[in-house]
């Protein structure tokens, strides 16, 4: 986090040095401490967003919670407004809006007329099937291309893996999965189109959510390969999102690595190539990278939002694409607040490993 | 354009004469060149577009879905009006509105990010907490969210972009504010007794300004992707007003016919390409070692 106060240079210089303190001793545990803290806060913050968004920024919120035709009813909005407290002061509005998120109830979806949290929960494992799959190929990806361009620096395949990033990342991602979708799927017809599964197959018996593990676990080895099918194209257009920018930061990592003293003197005492690049520059290199791809799994999901209603997949993007149509307000809040705190822990996961890599960003 | 104008002459004499040498070779780049060319033809289409369109944008006039043909260049949508003429009719929102969010977000994140930066204390807190928290959401995700609390519309998505755009301008601000802070002729201008709204505006600002600005650029392709991704979610423009993103929306229930949505895509794919082609090669012109140092050098 930010230096509160960047003016204290000099001035306090640690004093007590005889009596240690149990966190100077531990650095790593406090790191985590601190840490762990700050992600509940800023969970605290997201909820206090969505409900800022949900109940004090539309003119009506009872109205735009009920939506259009229900909001007609003087007698619904009466019932609506008292059942969420809409007519109490605003904290405690906000303290009924908290009780309801411990208790999962994320108010209901005016299209489906689920209540938001079920119609999540079974969206979520479509989503993160996908996420997780486009997210580890690319980082693979990005590692292999960003290594590679920043070893030859200034080669044919840097350029093409600079501009080719700078492609990657300009290309509209809900236009990119519609041209893939229209040429592999509806033109050429090497994949089957929408949805996760083609119709005359049942999904797996559910343990993970994702239908390649669960067909696999359930040794269901038709579905397994149809599920795959199904799952190239979402996950190249995500790939191909995600890659241009993580591609661009691994050849930045490793470029700044390689600057190092280190790596020259590795090289100069005769190591061979492979083992500098293994132990030595990717090591280093690592760091940031992994940041960059904990951050990238928020990007992943965004990208999710905009290409899933396309290939019809069915998770927490479509359900959000056509909540944003339909302007189904708690649907839409609902999954902000979910890829927000998704967001959160993640970044939380990423500090923790960060910390442990690296003992340097402990002392900070 | 401005963003070549060195700032005053004081700071950085070292920074300055390289940059000098390094402009025309960084404008000489193939990919700054193409950036250029694409912008400029977006931009005389955008003002041929006033004037005159083949057919009027949202005119219902011709038959529907018909494939790109003499009469209809890129073809007609599902309510029979000229793709062409709504692409062009496009430019006006999908050109000037991101850029126009894209100043707005500099300029509030600057202040505020300034302001926190040299006042610090409580301002600070309560400021880099603000961006703490918009920076927990992914972008798009955060836009939509506010977008729709709004309500769909091109000025509330417009308020949802500088919603969530604002604290990059406001971090990095802030972090240069605290480098030039402590700068001997900042220190000396207190000394002298200028005030420190004054010392704020008249030695921090403009020594720092660079940076910023190559941020901006580099964010205008951003905004364009952000603000065509909420006309994509129906969270942008209302209806009939052509633009880009909302386009390519259409195609998605009409994906037999192609040029729907097609073409417009690559308009955004092309204008977003074009300004990250540019604010590449600025970046690299304002040469990331020789920034690192002006900043260095300040502390």
């Amino acid at each position: 986090m930010t230096a509160a106060s960047p003016a204290a240079g000099p001035a306090h210089d640690p004093r007590q040095e005889g009596a240690e303190r149990w966190w100077q001793r531990f650095p790593l545990a406090r790191y985590v401490l601190v840490r762990l803290v700050v992600s509940v806060l800023l969970i605290w913050g997201v909820t206090l967003v969505t409900f800022v968004l949900t109940n004090l920024v539309p003119s009506n919120p009872a109205a735009a919670a009920l939506g259009e035709r229900a909001a007609s009813n003087p007698d619904t909005v009466k019932a609506f407004e008292r059942q969420y407290g809409l007519d109490q002061p605003v904290p405690q509005q906000y303290v009924s809006y908290l009780g309801r998120l411990v208790h999962l109830n994320l108010g209901q979806s005016t299209q489906t007329h689920n209540a938001v949290w079920d119609d999540l929960r079974s969206a979520f494992p479509a989503t993160a099937e996908l996420a997780v799959t486009a997210l580890v190929i690319a980082a693979v990806l990005a590692i292999v291309l960003g290594l590679a361009a920043a070893l030859r620096r200034g080669s044919i395949l840097d350029q093409v893996v600079r501009v080719g990033s700078l492609i990657g990342f300009s290309t509209p991602t809900f236009w990119l999965a519609l041209v893939i979708f229209y040429v592999f799927s509806y033109k050429l017809g090497w994949f089957p189109g929408s949805g996760r599964l083609d119709p005359q197959f049942d999904p797996p018996p559910q343990r993970t959510g994702f239908y390649t593990i669960d067909a696999l676990l359930a040794g269901q080895i038709a579905v397994f390969v149809n599920a795959v099918e199904h799952l190239v194209l979402p996950a190249f257009v995500l790939v191909l999102y995600t890659l241009g920018i993580l591609t661009r930061f691994c050849r930045t990592a490793v470029l700044e690595v390689l600057g190092n003293d280190y790596v020259t003197a590795a090289r100069a005492k005769g190591l061979p190539r492979s083992a500098v690049t293994r132990r030595y520059i990717l090591r280093a290199a690592a760091v940031p990278i992994l940041t960059m791809i904990g951050l990238t799994f928020a990007s992943v999901l965004s990208g999710a939002v905009l290409t899933e209603t396309v290939f019809a997949w069915g998770g927490i993007g479509q359900y959000a694409y056509k909540a944003a149509t339909t302007l189904d307000l708690q649907a839409i809040m609902g999954v902000g607040l979910l890829i927000g705190i998704i967001y959160v822990v993640v970044n939380f996961i990423v500090d923790l490993l960060y910390g442990v890599l690296d003992p340097r960003v402990r002392d900070r | 354009m401005t963003i070549t104008d060195p700032t005053p002459t004081e700071t950085a004499p070292i920074t300055d004469r390289r940059r000098l040498v390094r402009w025309p070779q960084a404008w000489r780049r193939p990919l700054t060149i193409i950036g250029g060319v694409i912008i400029a033809f977006w931009v005389i289409v955008a003002i041929v577009g006033i004037f005159w369109t083949p057919y009027p944008p949202l005119g219902q006039i011709a038959p529907r879905l018909s494939a790109p043909s003499g009469e209809h260049l890129l073809g007609t949508d599902s309510v029979g009006r000229d793709v062409l003429s709504r692409i062009m009719a496009g430019a006006h929102v999908s050109l000037p509105v991101p850029i126009l969010v894209v100043a707005l977000s500099m300029i509030l994140g600057t202040a505020l990010g300034a302001i926190a930066g040299y006042f610090g204390r409580v301002v600070d807190e309560v400021i880099m907490r603000l961006t703490d928290l918009v920076l927990a959401f992914p972008t798009i995700i955060l836009a939509m969210v506010v977008t729709a609390a709004l309500g769909p519309g091109l000025q509330n998505a417009v308020i949802a972009l500088l919603a969530v755009s604002w604290p990059s301008y406001a971090r990095v601000t802030r972090s240069l504010v605290l480098g030039a802070r402590g700068s001997e002729y900042v220190v000396s201008g207190r000394l002298m007794g200028v005030s420190a709204w004054r010392s704020l505006t008249r030695d921090v600002l403009p020594n720092i300004l660079a940076p910023i600005v190559v941020l901006a650029t580099m964010d205008i392709g951003n905004a364009i992707l952000l603000l065509s991704g909420l006309s994509f979610l129906g969270l942008g423009t209302v209806p009939p007003t052509p633009e880009w993103g909302a386009m390519v929306s259409e195609g998605v229930e009409q994906f037999s016919s192609w040029w729907i949505a097609t073409f417009a895509g690559l308009a955004i794919f092309s204008v977003v390409l074009a300004f990250n082609f540019l604010g590449d090669s600025l970046r690299d012109a304002l040469d990331p070692r020789a920034q690192k140092s002006v900043e260095g050098r300040a502390v």
